[in-house]
């Protein structure tokens, strides 16, 4: 029987015990006030036996599910020949692999031998098995749920506390996940970025000039050994960014202001949506338009004035970062500014203050730490962004000032590093996670700024 | 000799008051009578229309300030039906009313502070020391330096309690120097009764001050911008008696210098402070009068439910 299957009769058991459940719940209640002889509304008994009827049965078809296929591999090597036993972990891997195709019809690679049908067999055998006493297990454990919480209920059983205590955990277990994902992720780049400092120091990581992350395959080549100073990726990083919110602040600030203040209402639900639809433009397509448009754009205009412009210069990669952010700064900016109480606008007016006036002296002051914790999310924005220094930003690790020559950034190495084969015991591969880690901590301790100085000034208002 | 009919008698006549208009309220109608043979007296007592729906007398001498005929419109809503009021200097005049009959929005008119509302839409004509604060030469900025407003929640600014009061001296130049700045601010201050409690700490923010303090420091705010008017909207409503009881000393003082409009909830504070008193009611202005008249023989059935608490 498919899990799906399974699942639909279990659904199905739990909504004959909601019905019972409720059914029980009217027959017992009593006296001229029937409904109100009940604890609780009857609705609330039918869950309760629904819970009890499909909670169980659900925990444990998980749980099967999940460790039903370790339990069948383990039986099976179990009885594979001596020889078969002896292999290493990944060619045993791949045997496991080759009789589980077999067993369920697909192709498999190499000679068919006698022993790997039969482990097949064996195999087929057991799933078969596996699945009768799911299927025997789960059913029979929601018809026992259902039965033993049908006979608790009397008119005095709290049955909707029960209910509540139910659906609470179910919130809690649902707001975890986001929880347990963030640790999962910290603690997977973590481990691989302390194996990677076993290899390199910490030091030399953090503050070494020289980023050439290429080393030697075979131990008789030259020229490779690697180095792994990731200043000169920080300083790309830093410098694409600073021109980003050197281009996202002040047009942002500006764009705030005018909606805010100036614009009329017509005006105002045409930009705001436009913004909205700026903001949503996925980035690779503003790679594109770095790449394609703005840096020839870039490169001509600044050898026209006798520059000299690598194509893949900084100043194109992080003027459009900048375009993309601007809706950012100007949605928190415009947050902000809006979230200075209208008393302020109008005490500032009724004293005969310009809009400019009352802009500049009254709401821009008031909104200034709501304003400055939007910059900080941008900014985290922007050093995290990846896919427009991936296309626009160079692969050369400068250490440099100057936003006409090509850098690279943290996020663009990452992704090099990552790409292609990789072997997952060299330094190459596991730097990506110590930037990662760096990235991770930097931008975090970013987020945490902006949001702390956002939420303080909310408060000072409420 | 009209003074000499019994009250009941006089309101009954003078009732129907927009019998000689198309927009009446039901709750006007409700307390009219079939009045075909009292046009002739209420022609008698009224000269003009606009005059004519309100009861007592909407003119005084001296006028400062002359609304006449103003309507404003919120989009469909008309919130201000054809008031006709005049103000004049040294002296408070109170509006009263229930919540929504318009008192703000009418105070809002005389600095044009609807202007800042979308909605809002203003006709009729208002004239400051006979100067027509609509005309094109005259810039709403200006005009509001001379009609300051102090409003129902205390809304300094979240500087210095220094700079909250120097703010209007400095956007609109009144002082050359730090000096003269500094000598505005303290006068202001004192004026406003707040002096003595915040010398020491002028450099504070004014945010911190208590909900009374607060309060003075944006009527000390307005009265450094030197202006001719205050309107002041439930300037009391937040605050507990005692700062209540400084405020309206306050406004005692201020009213030899400026004319003073106040809107207020409370009957008692009208009582105290105002020497004349508008009753609204949905957006008509239904009776002005000497404050005494209004309290203690009122000629509209309106204005006495109101003030003796049967409505509001
Ligand atoms: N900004 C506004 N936009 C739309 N309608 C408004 C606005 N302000 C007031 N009104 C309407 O105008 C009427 C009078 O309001 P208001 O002048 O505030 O009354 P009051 O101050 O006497 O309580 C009410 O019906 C109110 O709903
Ligand atoms: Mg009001």
């Amino acid at each position: 029987m498919q899990t799906t299957t399974l699942t639909l009769i279990l659904i199905a058991i739990a909504t004959g015990a909601f019905y019972f459940g409720r059914e029980r719940s009217l027959l017992l209640a009593s006296g001229q006030r029937k409904l109100a002889s009940l604890h609780s509304l009857p609705g609330y008994y039918g869950y309760y036996t629904a819970i009890w009827a499909l909670l169980p049965a659900l925990a444990v078809l998980l749980i099967w599910l999940l460790i039903e296929p370790r339990i069948i591999v383990a039986m099976i090597v179990k009885a594979l020949p001596d020889a078969q036993r002896a292999l290493s972990s990944g060619e045993l891997n791949l045997l496991v692999n080759n009789i589980r195709n077999y067993a369920t019809g697909d192709i498999v690679a190499g000679d068919i031998e006698p022993f790997l049908r039969d482990a097949a067999t064996q195999y087929q055998h057991l799933v078969a098995v596996s699945r009768h006493l799911l299927v025997t297990l789960s059913i029979g454990l929601a018809t026992l749920g259902g039965v033993f919480a049908w006979r608790q209920i009397t008119p005095e059983f709290r049955a909707r506390n029960r209910v509540e205590t139910v659906v609470g955990g179910l919130l809690i277990a649902a707001s975890s996940i986001a929880i347990l994902t963030t640790i999962g992720i910290v603690m997977s780049v973590l481990f691989e970025a302390i194996r990677f400092f076993r290899e390199v120091p910490v030091t030399e990581f953090l503050f070494g000039l020289n980023w050439s992350p290429q080393t030697a395959i075979r131990a008789d080549q030259v020229g490779s050994s690697g180095s792994f100073g990731a200043i000169p990726l920080f300083t790309g990083t830093l410098l694409i960014t600073g021109i980003a919110m050197f281009v996202s602040v002040p047009v942002g600030i500006m764009t705030a202001i005018y909606l805010a203040e100036y614009s009329s209402t017509r005006i105002r639900s045409i930009t705001k949506p436009v913004l909205e639809i700026l903001a949503g433009i996925p980035t690779v397509v503003y790679g594109f338009f770095a790449a394609l448009t703005v840096a020839p754009i870039v490169r001509r205009v600044g050898e026209s004035m006798g520059f000299e412009v690598a194509s893949d210069s900084a100043l194109a990669a992080g003027l459009v970062m900048g375009i993309m952010i601007i809706p950012l700064v100007s949605s928190l900016s415009d947050d902000a500014i809006n979230a200075v109480p209208r008393a302020m606008r109008d005490g500032a007016l009724a004293l005969g203050s310009t809009r400019s006036e009352t802009m500049i002296k009254v709401l821009l002051p008031a909104a200034l730490p709501g304003i400055v914790g939007g910059v900080l999310l941008a900014v985290s924005r922007a050093i995290g962004e990846t896919m427009i220094v991936v296309m626009a930003a160079g692969l050369a690790a400068n250490l440099t000032a100057n936003p006409l020559e090509a850098v690279t950034t943290v996020t663009v190495q990452i992704v090099t590093l990552l790409v292609g084969d990789q072997e997952f015991d060299s330094a190459k591969t596991l730097a990506a996670f110590a930037l990662g880690l760096m990235l991770f901590l930097i931008t975090l301790g970013l987020n945490v700024l902006g949001l702390q100085v956002v939420r303080k000034y909310r408060e000072e208002y409420d | 000799m009209q003074n000499l009919r019994p009250i009941n008698e006089y309101r009954r006549m003078r009732d129907p008051a927009g019998s000689n208009s198309t927009r009446e309220s039901p709750v006007m109608l409700s307390s009219s009578l079939d009045s075909q043979e009292e046009v002739s007296i209420e022609e008698e007592v009224e000269n003009s229309d606009a005059a004519s729906a309100t009861l007592g007398n909407v003119r005084c001498d001296n006028p400062y300030i002359v609304a006449e005929n103003i309507d404003v419109f919120y989009g469909d809503n008309h919130a201000i039906q054809d008031v006709t009021l005049e103000i004049a200097k040294n002296q408070v005049v109170a509006l009263i009313g229930p919540s929504g009959c318009g008192k703000s929005t009418f105070l809002r008119c005389l600095n044009r502070m609807n202007d800042s509302i979308d909605s809002a839409r203003v006709t009729g004509t208002i004239t400051l020391d006979g100067e027509n604060i609509h005309s094109k030469s005259l810039d709403p900025v200006a005009l509001r330096a001379r009609v300051g407003m102090v409003f129902q929640k205390p809304n300094p600014f979240p500087k210095s309690i220094y700079d909250n009061v120097a703010y209007g001296p400095r956007i609109h130049g009144l002082a050359n120097d730090r000096a003269e700045l500094d000598n505005i601010v303290h006068t202001s201050l004192e004026r406003a009764g707040l002096l003595k409690e915040v010398k020491n700490r002028l450099d504070d923010p004014g945010t911190g001050l208590s909900g009374g303090q607060q309060q003075r420091l944006c009527i000390a705010r307005t009265i450094a911008v030197d202006p001719e008017v205050i309107l002041m909207d439930e300037p009391c409503s937040a605050l507990d008696p005692i700062a209540t009881a400084k405020i309206e000393d306050l406004m005692d003082e201020l009213s030899e210098n400026y004319a003073i409009v106040i809107v207020t909830h409370s009957m008692q504070q009208a009582a105290r402070v105002s020497r004349r008193v508008a009753y609204f009611h949905l957006g008509k202005l239904i009776e002005v009068d000497e404050t005494d008249k209004i309290f203690t023989n009122p000629s509209h059935k309106l204005t006495e439910d109101y003030v003796t608490g049967r409505i509001g």
